[in-house]
């Protein structure tokens, strides 16, 4: 059982270190890196984490299929992403081990549950031999831990069935991973108690686990020493560790609470999105009314029915959802009324990787509507800026009277990372004057409600809501007449609203920040144009170029429609730009069409992040070609 | 939420000119709605008509109330929104019998199956009226029309059983013919707290003239509509003669009252909690031409969305406190770095 590689100095602090849990979708390993991320967080760790699991509930045991895992990043610096190579797998079975193994730094260290590496496992997992002990894995530091056995043991006396107490393991992994990594185990034990507090047997058995994994670590020999990861020098402030579907609730509750309005959401369950739902169902007491409806369509309907009746009206939902509400979308463009509608995007087409991530939506924000129906659309770059993503969007919206997309995805959605808290009393106010007064005069002399009399320079029209006392006026997807609103089917009409409300969205390039350019030099050729979740690539990325002495330049788009005033003036500053996105060229291809520049798209559809070192290398690439 | 105003037709018709078809029965509708209104009391700035697609849908476009012409089949979905975010409104929806039982047929049960608090005026026509002529979801199997020049073979929905089946706490039929009866449904609809639904036989005398004429022309009525009213025999005729009696089966049946005897006779009840005897009245007639029952089929109290949801808000509110956006932003771990 001892590690092959035994040359290990007797302490060791380490700058940082990537550890990625992986198990069968029953062994718990999402819970286990959530606990781990928690007590890294209060230690003061940086960090971001990465959670990759199934679409099946219940995928076969023991079969790569079903494997779940989760990647955590923790370091004494800041951090950008959720690391590429994890330095430690712990794998629970053989097909945790042959799923991921491939991913670990060459020299990494596993941590394997040996009794799980029987021969029906193997089989499943399609290994021929027992990899623990075929010297297959002599590439890498291995530790082979008899956790079942071991948890079973510890167990005993708690009075859980060796059934149950099985269920256990995935505490003793953390108990011991907690050890490696001189964690302390006193919040997990708390968690334990606040979570099975309520059977004792269940929470006996994994605090009976979480202890022994521990003391193994420190008893059993093998491991030469303890690591620790000192505590990040983060900004001053008070931090928690947020995932960006809890960023993207909190930041609709503040968007709410800040515009002064009640929130409405009207969602369908739909991965990767629902976290929302259940979030924002939980929060009555800050007055939100959250309906689950029928399906899609309903939920953009009653989204946009709130909005008519004066709430902060929402929809989320994930791509397949965002199809479903296309003709609503454009409804509620051409009625201009605010609206935010959050795709959490996935991997398409059609039902496609439900738990996997992708930003291929962009199009589909653009232009998934028929006529012309242009919305702004505002995307997230990190976990915890969904916060900001989703604050900036419905500033918009209420501003501009317009629905407005914002897109977040997959791997924003789980991945966490610690958020400085920002204080209430800073945040900005979005709130917007309903109409109450007759804004025109009708053909009778008699002031009259004119519901398209825009605003002059935003050219929003107002918002007067039901049971305001007379400014009844009706609100629909035919053609309106410029200023009263009523039905217009004249063309001169037509072209001019459609210009109108064309202008309306071109026009918020004037009240968005200039885009910024992170080029510390000043002298780099290469300019990284991103969007989204590349962010913590692309920087980490270009951080290690430019510790190398090379220059790049990096700029993130969070305005997508329409981009920051000054895009075209940055690009031309640049002889060579590189664009990359998970998907196949959509940000690149808006990008060429609007600035008639040759930017490269570099892309990536595999359901998972960039790593840093493929945005490194295409860099390099264009940098010396 | 009545006021002490004098309302009259004038408050509730917007300016814009009405721009159905010269006879459509669409007309009687709408004013037998304007002069309601008035009645009810409720102030035009606390109505809000909803609609989908459809010549009924225009109807928002009339009232001078606030409305939403939504998009095709959703109008419930909008409704929905409206009433929830906002109880203290008086929500009305209108739709067809393509608008609402076809492509919006899951919005509409839904809605009632929720028993949100709107009002649903369902114009049943038996026709597809704006896109020129193709049969409905409601037209009888072997109509002939543009899309089925052989006949339809298609079955038809019956409105009432639907929504019966969706466990609608309110249920009605009425027809265009009547603006009397019009009036009491829709008052009695109105007041009902959660979703009511009103299926009103109207003649698209372009498309599909006279559909209904069988059961509501002047001289067939008292032979062929059997108006319900609760606690009374069912019975119709000129002089009564026809009545309504269960089988074993709990089936309806028209039957002579001379034959089976008056005490025999079912009598209707529309607060029975169980949908079943209202859902076999809703099957004595399986179109337009056998004595059809109109009136109130059902309407039991059960409790209505918006109010529960509101309900539960402020019951969180009362235990949890006044919101506090810091105390939520930083709950769960938080560590200070200095
Ligand atoms: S087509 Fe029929 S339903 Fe439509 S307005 Fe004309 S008569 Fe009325």
């Amino acid at each position: 059982m001892s590690p092959d590689n035994a040359e290990q100095q007797a302490t060791e602090v380490l700058e940082r270190v990537v550890i990625r849990f992986a198990g069968d979708s029953g062994d718990g390993m999402q819970l286990v890196g959530d606990r781990f991320t928690d007590v890294s967080a209060a230690f003061g760790n940086d960090l971001a984490t990465l959670p990759d699991y199934p679409a099946e509930i219940r995928a076969p045991a023991g079969t790569i299929a079903g494997v779940s895992s989760f990647q955590v990043h923790i370091a004494g610096r800041d951090i950008v992403t959720p690391g590429d190579a994890p330095n430690l797998l712990v794998a629970m079975n053989p097909a945790a081990l042959k799923a991921n193994i491939n991913d670990l730094m060459p020299g990494g260290a596993i941590i394997a549950n040996s009794d799980a590496f029987e021969t029906r496992n193997l089989d499943k997992a399609g290994y021929l031999g027992n990899p623990l002990e075929d010297g297959s894995l002599s590439a890498y530091r291995l530790y082979s831990i008899p956790m079942t056995s071991l948890t079973l043991e510890a167990a005993k006396g708690t009075g859980a069935k060796p059934r149950d107490a099985e269920r256990s393991k995935n505490f003793f992994a953390l108990g011991l991973i907690a050890w490696m990594y001189t964690r302390p185990t006193e919040a997990i034990t708390g968690w334990i108690a606040e979570k099975f507090g309520k059977n004792q047997i269940v929470h006996d058995a994994n605090v009976a686990a979480l202890k022994a994994g521990y003391n193994f670590g420190e008893t059993a020999e093998i491991f030469e020493h303890a690591y620790t990861v000192p505590s990040a020098h983060l900004p001053a402030g008070r931090y928690r560790n947020i995932t960006g579907n809890l960023a993207t609730a909190y930041g609709l509750i503040a968007a709410g609470h800040q515009a002064k309005l009640p929130l409405f959401l009207a969602s369908y369950p739909i991965t990767p999105a629902s976290d929302i739902l259940h979030e924002l169902s939980k929060h009555k007491r800050f007055g939100i009314r959250t309906v689950q409806a029928e399906d899609e369509i309903s939920a953009a309907g009653m989204a946009i029915g709130a909005a008519y009746a004066g709430h902060l009206a929402v929809t989320t939902t994930s791509g397949p959802g965002v199809d479903l509400k296309s003709e609503a979308m454009g409804l509620a463009v051409s009625i201009e009324l605010p609206l935010l509608l959050i795709d959490v995007q996935r991997g398409g087409p059609s039902t496609g990787l439900p738990t996997k991530t992708e930003q291929a939506d962009l199009m589909l924000a653009m232009y998934g509507r028929h006529g012309e129906a242009p919305l702004p659309i505002v995307a997230a770059y990190s976990p915890s800026h969904c916060f900001d993503a989703v604050l900036e969007g419905a500033r918009i919206a209420l501003k501009y009277q317009t629905p407005v997309m914002i897109l977040t995805d997959g791997y924003l959605a789980n991945g966490s990372e610690p958020w400085l808290l920002p204080a209430a009393a800073d945040l900005p106010d979005i709130s917007v004057k309903f109409q109450t007064e007759p804004n025109g005069t009708g053909p009778d002399g008699e002031p009259k409600y004119m519901p398209y009399l825009r605003d002059p320079i935003t050219l929003a029209r107002p918002w007067a809501i039901p049971g305001t006392p007379g400014l009844m006026h009706r609100v629909g997807g035919i053609e309106k007449q410029d200023v009263t609103g009523n039905i217009n089917y004249e063309p001169s009409n037509h072209e001019k609203m459609t210009h109108l409300r064309a202008a309306k969205i071109a026009g918020i390039a004037n009240d968005i920040p200039p885009l910024a350019v992170d080029d510390p030099s000043g002298e780099a050729e290469l300019l990284v144009l991103g969007w989204g979740s590349t962010w913590g690539a692309i920087q980490a990325g270009a951080r290690r170029l430019r510790a190398d002495g090379v220059n790049v330049a990096h700029a993130h788009l969070m305005h997508l429609n329409p981009f920051p005033a000054n895009l075209g003036e940055v690009l031309a500053k640049y002889p060579k730009v590189l664009i990359p996105e998970m998907n196949l060229g959509q940000l690149s291809r808006l990008v060429r069409a609007e600035y008639l520049v040759d930017a490269k798209s570099l892309t990536k559809v595999q359901g998972l992040p960039f790593r840093a070192a493929e945005i490194e290398a295409k860099m390099l690439e264009m940098i010396n070609g | 939420m009545a006021e002490p105003v004098t309302l009259s037709r004038k408050d509730f018709s917007s300016d814009q000119e009405v721009r159905w078809c010269p006879g459509c029965g669409d007309y009687s509708v709408l004013t037998a709605v304007q002069l309601l209104l008035p009645e009810i009391g409720i102030l035009p700035q606390n109505q809000v008509f909803v609609s989908g697609i459809g010549c009924s849908s225009r109807f928002p476009y009339y009232m001078n109330t606030y409305g939403v012409h939504s998009i095709h089949g959703r109008a419930p979905a909008f409704a929905t929104g409206i009433a929830a975010a906002r109880p203290d409104l008086d929500v009305w929806v209108v739709t067809g019998d393509g608008d609402g039982l076809s492509i919006g047929g899951n919005h509409l049960i839904h809605a009632l199956r929720r028993n949100i608090n709107i009002t649903i005026l369902m114009f049943n026509n038996q026709i597809y009226g704006l896109t020129k002529g193709q049969y409905s979801p409601t037209s009888e199997v072997g109509k002939v029309t543009k899309s089925t020049p052989f006949g339809s073979i298609d079955h038809p929905f019956n409105p009432i059983s639907v929504a019966l089946g969706a466990e609608a706490s309110f249920v009605a039929r009425t027809h265009d013919m009547d603006r009397k009866h019009m009036t009491e449904v829709f008052r009695r609809a109105n007041a009902h707290q959660g979703a009511s639904f009103v299926e009103i036989y109207q003649n698209c005398n372009v498309f599909n003239d006279g559909a209904f004429d069988a059961v509501v022309a002047k001289d067939s009525r008292a032979d062929m509509l059997i108006d319900l009213h609760h606690g009374e025999k069912i019975v119709f005729g000129a002089d009564g003669e026809h009545g309504v009696m269960l089988d074993e089966f709990g089936e309806a049946h028209v039957v002579s009252v001379a034959d089976v005897g008056l005490e025999k006779i079912l009598v209707h009840d529309e607060q029975r909690p169980e949908p079943s005897l209202a859902f076999a009245l809703s099957r004595l007639a399986s179109g337009p031409y056998e004595p059809t029952p109109v009136g109130i089929f059902r309407a039991i109290q059960r409790p209505s969305y918006e109010i529960e949801l509101s309900r539960q808000l402020a019951a969180v509110q009362e235990r949890g406190g006044a919101p506090d956006l810091d105390g939520l932003l930083g709950s769960g771990n938080v560590w200070e770095v200095v």
